[in-house]
């Protein structure tokens, strides 16, 4: 197990490297004059040289990404080309916000799922499954700003029930602060409930074709306690992974979101950063997103393999 | 298994393999298919200790090729015997005719409006009422599919073809190719296609092209892992020894041997990925890195009015956002039975 | 009809099955899968249920348990346990008679098992639910779990399944089914995935249990042996109806129906040898699930068959001397008849083994490395093979038979060091180091098909590459060639344009086996090649390759669990145990005796249709880890002859204990013979 830890640890950290890689060759694949760029293109080329000294971009690209991979670790990301903020301050603000909203949406569509799956597998080929999977299959296919903007008619405009903006009073507390997130809390559970109950669907339908439940039933046990002992633990294994994707993903629907909803979130200023071309900004945020889905599937690897016997303990002795 | 048409995610694909049999344990009997049943007609005339009898007035060819169409046939019975296919090719037939037709089915000019008709509401004039330029919202929305049905599959083309590639050599060679390829491909399934395509697209600068480029080749590690997964299976089969033992080559293995084998799950995949191509350009779009300005496209249709729907001005925002819901549903209806046939 | 029936009307018979059918459905077509069966299950008897795959044996079990499929239905008759109807029990009605009367056994116990939950917590859960408290239930699960004879009960009950080997695995499963002291207990093929000698552990161990208890079983299984070995009745099933019914040893010794002989006369039998005779075949096809079928079942493949088999349901005819035997056919008095026609064919010429070796194997070494730690899959291996002659390869899964084949052919490669000697030229490692031409002299044929073929291709572009990469017979030429190359295996040209899926599995391993013959091999390592295949289907086969071997002077390395088949085709044994060669000699030698302990203990480990009597030799314990090799003989953990401390401390050499007979021993050869002779093994 320990073995395991250590490795599926140093994988993730291969990966947050190749996630720095990538995102620097992306932001530096065209050459650009960044000093140039901000100046505008009457600036003085002195000025313009010593802005491209001052932010490091007149140094080759090795020195610069060496300097990035620093930043990820002292979580420095330099100053923002836009307002000269340091980049720390402005995700990390945005960040708690959004952090609030994917928590709310979490809290919302985890349990949903589950249910749902599980509910739509115990009557495969019905009424009910086929509903739960034709919804799920629906929602997960529209884009989240397609779905906000439906739900914005619907609660918004015409049922006039939650409010449509997101900005809530300053100082406002959490009952507020929910109220005012409900409902681009519920545009992002409408997106991402498919996933985890197609995957809960499938595996408890796997479970319960399985020969140990067949051997469970043949015992004499009742339906219930069949699936309560045997079903359930080993139908929702794999759902664990899945849920930990979807929370990588669920991130980067805020974009979209938190500009509809006017969320001062991560998605929002990342947006505006693609606006004014403020690339640490936007690059910052990038590697963030990308963080948390590492972060959150290493999490789900690690409860899984603590839930399953067969790796917790490794293979056949 | 492939992986399901409705599991990939956000323009990622994290979902693994939903396992769903449609046949459960029929115990000692197996699910004898329609080519079997062929194969019981041209059978049973045969017996292995008797000299060959001759054959039936039928000729090899002829068999072979009433064989492959009856397979052929099958497959597209089976097809249009689910509703949701049925159901799925109709809408994606209309906004097909839409993008091929256009300019010609739309009853005014998407593109000029009346300036002292600005937000008319739906009514007889307007079906669907016009924009906070005065343009028809159903002319706007009829020649809005053009743009995103040509970029989408497209994209969705190139990033198949190339995870395709990239997926066949991953599964054949597996150890350090694989491992490195495989790290480079988990990096960049952390990230959502859509927040690094807004990255890249912003660098590069929007337009058709750079979309379809960039689209495509977010999708190529998706993809990759979707056949890698297929190919691994596969090349545990014994008829890839046998192949090695024949002297043949790794690119004939691959290409000759094991892809054919795979086509099931790329074709599911190139349907999902047209999907997910619909929904990131819309994203992108939507957030003003995609399709630009003057295009009629639905994702910018939407970004230009959506601040104006707390004002009551909602058909400018809710047509479009019908258009693209109606698409995606779609085409992932279709997926989703192609899924359901090719992996019987 | 007599006995048992006056029996069952005081104490209810413990299973009895009477006209039970059942349809499944495929794509919303009812498929009729039980055509009307019926028998009965006295209470203490055990009744065995034979057939080939596709026959209905486990539709039948199922159908009386109440766990058909979702596509399955019972369409008429009526099954009852312990003289409660299954067929028309509430669901808590049949949880009670579940929970009280009947247990099952499955063939896979792996996935019988409860992954993620500890084989304790599995094997009380049965206890609590009749009703047992907590500590009283896991004190009782650990003394059914020693009366499996399981050797450290509250170690194992600690463990997950993953953790333990098959064998345990199945005991563990067997001790769950006994709990509830069974009226009746269903065991659907509970060895097939087993080894013979962990097989013949759990046959004693559920025959012993069965005297304790008193429970009478159903017991499923397509080996003839096993059946013969643990029944007292049986049934023979052929698409969906019993055919035959009796006691066992009449229906083994006696058959009755035309497809039973068939079936008994299709497997080597008695020692049989290629040189000696054909195998005999049933001709055509088993029939397709649901296939309308005339009014006697098997009438298209019958040598017997008249009009009236196909116009009238053919009577119930009794037959035997125990109460209850019948037969289904119109020509029961022809059958004796067609016993008796001797197998005439086969040339009776000796196998053309013979002069200098073309393939030499000189310490041949096979490592894995896992872990960092070394695992030898073979050590040491010393082996010739003439041109013409088969060497048959035996031993447990585990024994390294195909590594070696696969160090043969280059696609395991041996440790540097090793020598895979073609022709006095030794060859490359790998297979895509080596040139073309060794490439073409060794081929193979693999134990199933379906991976073996690419499923993509037609038979044609099969062949016709094989024949192009392995011949180098191209253009004009390769059609000509392609049809000799069919004609050889017994296809025919209508074949060509078929996908493997289109065929039978016989056809299919025909068309491998073209595959492996297309470049005109010296050498074809034949890996379980009929192993995926019914009995039927099997001779077949098995007579294919004893021709060809015949007419294109082919070697072949045989590789095969059913020793019966071994034997059949085999000129040579070399006996495998932990990648160290045991034995090794001409075959009639290895299986007369003297033998090796350890080929004595696989011989005695087989259940025979001959109802021979048995050596009562059993191996103890499992196969050690070969990362973990014992000290000394490798076989002394297990040996039942052991000596003492020289097998501990010293490994055996090989040595020619007699002229072309090696074994690797420390016990001289002549005192094996006297001790063998003492207790004459299965010979």
């Amino acid at each position: 197990m320990l073995v395991y830890v250590i490795r599926r640890v140093a994988l993730a950290l291969v990966t947050l490297l190749l996630l720095s890689l990538i995102i620097f060759a992306i932001a530096n694949v065209l050459p650009q004059n960044v000093g140039r760029a901000i100046l505008g293109p009457f600036a003085a080329p002195e000025a313009v040289a010593e802005l491209n000294r001052q932010l490091g971009t007149d140094q080759p690209l090795v020195n610069q990404y060496l300097r990035l991979l620093k930043g990820i670790v002292t979580f420095d990301f330099g100053t923002s080309y836009q307002t000269g903020q340091p980049v720390r301050d402005v995700v990390t603000t945005t960040l708690v916000n959004s952090s609030k909203l994917a928590v709310l949406a979490l809290l919302l569509t985890i349990p949903l799922g589950l249910v749902g799956g599980v509910f739509a597998a115990l009557r495969k080929g019905r009424l009910a499954d086929r509903v739960i999977v034709t919804l799920g299959l629906a929602g997960s296919a529209i884009p989240e700003f397609v779905t906000s903007t439906f739900l914005i008619f619907l609660l918004g405009l015409k049922l006039n029930v939650l409010p449509v903006l997101a900005t809530w009073p300053e100082g406002s507390g959490v009952g507020t602060q929910i109220y005012y997130l409900l409902l681009p809390a519920l545009s992002l559970v409408l997106v991402y409930f498919g996933y985890i109950a197609r995957m809960a669907r499938a595996g408890t339908i796997s479970a319960l074709e399985s020969d140990y439940t067949r051997t469970a039933t043949m015992k004499g046990m009742s339906r219930a306690a069949v699936l309560r002992r045997h079903v359930l633990r080993n139908a929702l294994l794999p759902t664990i992974s899945v849920i930990a994707t979807q929370t990588g993903y669920l991130f980067g629907g805020l974009l979209a979101v938190e500009l509809i909803f006017n969320v001062n979130g991560l998605g929002r200023l990342m947006v505006t950063a693609a606006k004014a071309k403020d690339l640490p900004v936007l690059s910052a945020g990038v590697l963030v997103i990308g963080v948390i889905y590492m972060v959150a599937t290493l999490l789900a690897d690690l409860l899984i393999s603590w839930l399953n016997p067969r790796i917790r303990l490794g293979a056949t002795s | 298994m492939t992986s399901t048409p409705n599991s990939p995610g956000r323009g990622g694909d994290p979902v693994g393999d939903p396992v769903e049999n449609p046949v459960t344990h029929t115990h000692d009997l197996t699910e004898p298919t329609v080519a079997e049943t062929v194969h019981g007609v041209i059978d049973s005339a045969l017996d292995e200790q008797v000299p060959v009898p001759a054959g039936p007035p039928v000729s090899a060819a002829a068999a072979a090729l009433t064989a492959r169409k009856a397979a052929r046939r099958e497959t597209f019975r089976l097809l249009l015997r689910r509703p949701e296919f049925v159901i799925g090719t109709l809408i994606v037939a209309f906004w097909v005719a839409c993008a091929i037709g256009g300019r010609a089915l739309a009853p005014k000019d998407p593109f000029t409006g009346d300036p002292f008709q600005t937000h008319a509401s739906p009514g007889s004039e307007y079906w669907l009422g016009t924009d906070r330029l005065g343009r028809d919202v159903l002319s706007r929305v009829i020649s809005g599919a053009r743009d995103v049905l040509l970029v989408a599959p497209i994209s969705a083309v190139i990033g198949v073809a190339v995870g395709t590639i990239l997926g066949l050599v991953m599964g054949y060679f597996r150890g350090p190719t694989d491992d490195i390829l495989s790290r480079i491909v988990e990096a960049f399934l952390s990230l959502p296609v859509a927040v690094v395509g807004l990255l890249a697209l912003v660098v590069l600068g929007p337009s058709n092209w750079t979309v379809i480029g960039v689209v495509g080749l977010l999708f190529a590690p998706i993809v990759a892992r979707t056949v890698r997964a297929a190919v691994l299976s596969e090349r545990e089969l014994d008829y890839v020894q046998a192949a090695r033992l024949q002297g043949e080559s790794a690119p004939y293995i691959m290409f000759r041997e094991i892809l054919p084998n795979v086509t099931g799950p790329i074709i599911v995949e190139l349907t999902v990925r047209i999907g997910y191509a619909i929904f990131t350009i819309a994203t992108l779009s939507f957030l003003g890195v995609g399709i630009q300005p003057p295009s009629p496209d639905w994702g910018l249709m939407i970004s230009e009015e959506y601040s104006q729907i707390i004002n009551g001005y909602w058909w400018p925002v809710v047509y479009p956002s019908l258009a693209i819901a109606s698409l995606v549903i779609a085409v992932n209806l279709i997926a989703d039975s192609l899924q359901g046939v090719l992996s019987r | 009809m007599t006995d048992s029936s006056e029996q069952s009307n005081r104490i209810p018979a413990a299973l009895e099955v009477e006209d039970l059918k059942v349809d499944f459905l495929v794509r919303g077509i009812p498929r009729r899968v039980l055509r009307g069966v019926s028998f009965t299950v006295a209470p203490g008897e055990s009744y065995g249920l034979v057939g080939e795959s596709g026959c209905g044996k486990s539709t039948t079990a199922y159908a009386a348990l109440g766990l058909l499929a979702e596509n399955g239905r019972v369409a008429g008759g009526r099954a009852a346990i312990a003289g409660r109807e299954v067929t028309s029990l509430s669901t808590e009605d049949l949880q009670k008679v579940r929970r009280d009367d009947v247990s099952m056994v499955y063939q896979d116990p792996g996935a019988a098992l409860n992954p993620t939950l500890r084989i304790g917590v599995q094997v009380a859960e049965c206890f609590t639910l009749l009703g047992a408290s907590k500590a009283e239930a896991v004190e009782r699960a650990y003394e059914a779990l020693r009366r499996v004879r399981i050797s450290d009960p509250r170690g194992v009950m600690e463990r997950y399944p993953h953790q333990l080997s098959g064998g345990m695995q199945q005991r563990v499963v067997i001790a769950m089914a006994l709990a509830n002291d069974p009226k009746l207990l269903v065991l659907d093929e509970p060895t097939t995935g087993l080894d013979a000698t962990v097989e013949a552990e759990v046959l004693d161990l559920v025959e012993s249990l069965r005297a304790d208890t008193g429970a009478a079983v159903l017991l499923i299984a397509h080996n003839l042996g096993v059946i013969r070995r643990m029944c007292d009745r049986v049934g023979v099933m052929y698409a969906g109806s019993v055919v035959e019914q009796g006691a066992a040893a009449e229906v083994f010794d006696n058959p009755s129906h035309p497809y039973t002989v068939g079936l008994l006369r299709a497997l080597p039998r008695h020692g049989a040898r290629k040189a000696h005779r054909r195998l005999e075949t049933i001709p055509g096809f088993l029939p397709q699930i649901g296939e309308e079928l005339p009014a006697c079942v098997f009438v298209e493949r019958c040598p017997l068959a008249t009009e009236i088999c196909r116009s009238t349901v053919p009577p119930v005819v009794e037959v035997g001397t125990g109460g209850g035997g019948f037969v289904r056919c119109h020509h029961t008095d022809r059958v004796p008849g067609l016993r008796a026609v001797a197998a005439a064919s086969g040339d009776g010429s000796a196998s053309g083994a013979s002069g200098e070796p073309i393939l030499q194997l000189r310490d041949v070494n096979v490592t894995f490395r896992q872990n960092r730690k070394e695992i030898h899959a073979l050590v040491g291996i010393e082996l010739d093979l003439r041109g013409g002659e088969t060497l048959g390869l035996v031993g447990e899964s585990g024994s390294g038979k195909t590594t070696l084949a696969k160090a043969i052919l280059g696609i395991q490669p041996a440790d540097p060091g090793s020598q895979v000697i073609l022709d006095g030229t030794a060859l490359e490692p790998s297979t895509k180091d080596r040139s073309q031409l060794a490439r073409r002299a060794i081929q193979i044929v693999f134990q199933n098909p379906d991976s073996a073929l690419n499923r993509g291709h037609s038979v044609r572009s099969i062949l016709g590459r094989a024949l192009a990469k392995l011949a180098g017979i191209t253009g004009v030429d390769a059609e000509q060639h392609l049809d000799q190359l069919i004609t050889h295996v017994r296809l025919t040209p209508r074949h060509l344009d078929l996908k493997p899926r289109q065929l039978s599995g016989g056809l299919k391993q025909r068309v491998a086996i073209g595959r492996a013959f297309a470049g005109g091999p010296r050498i074809v390592v034949c890996d379980e090649p009929t192993s995926a295949l019914d009995v039927s289907v099997q001779a077949a086969i098995l007579n294919l390759l004893a021709d060809l071997q015949r007419n294109e002077r082919s070697s072949y390395v045989f590789i095969s669990h059913d020793l019966g088949v071994v034997r059949y085709l085999s000129d040579r044994i070399a006996v495998l145990y932990l990648g160290r060669l045991m034995e090794v000699g001409p075959a009639e030698v290895v299986f007369n005796g003297p033998h090796h302990p350890y080929t004595e203990a696989l011989l005695s480990a087989v259940p025979s249709v001959d109802g021979a009597p048995e050596s009562r030799i059993r191996l103890e314990g499992e196969v050690p880890s070969a990362a973990n090799p014992p000290s000394g003989c490798v076989f002394q953990t297990r040996c039942p002859r052991k000596l003492g401390d020289i097998c501990e401390s010293t490994a055996p050499p090989l040595v020619e204990v007699e002229p072309g007979h090696q074994m690797a021993c420390h016990i001289p050869i002549e005192q094996l013979r006297a001790l063998q002779l003492a207790e004459p093994g299965a010979a």
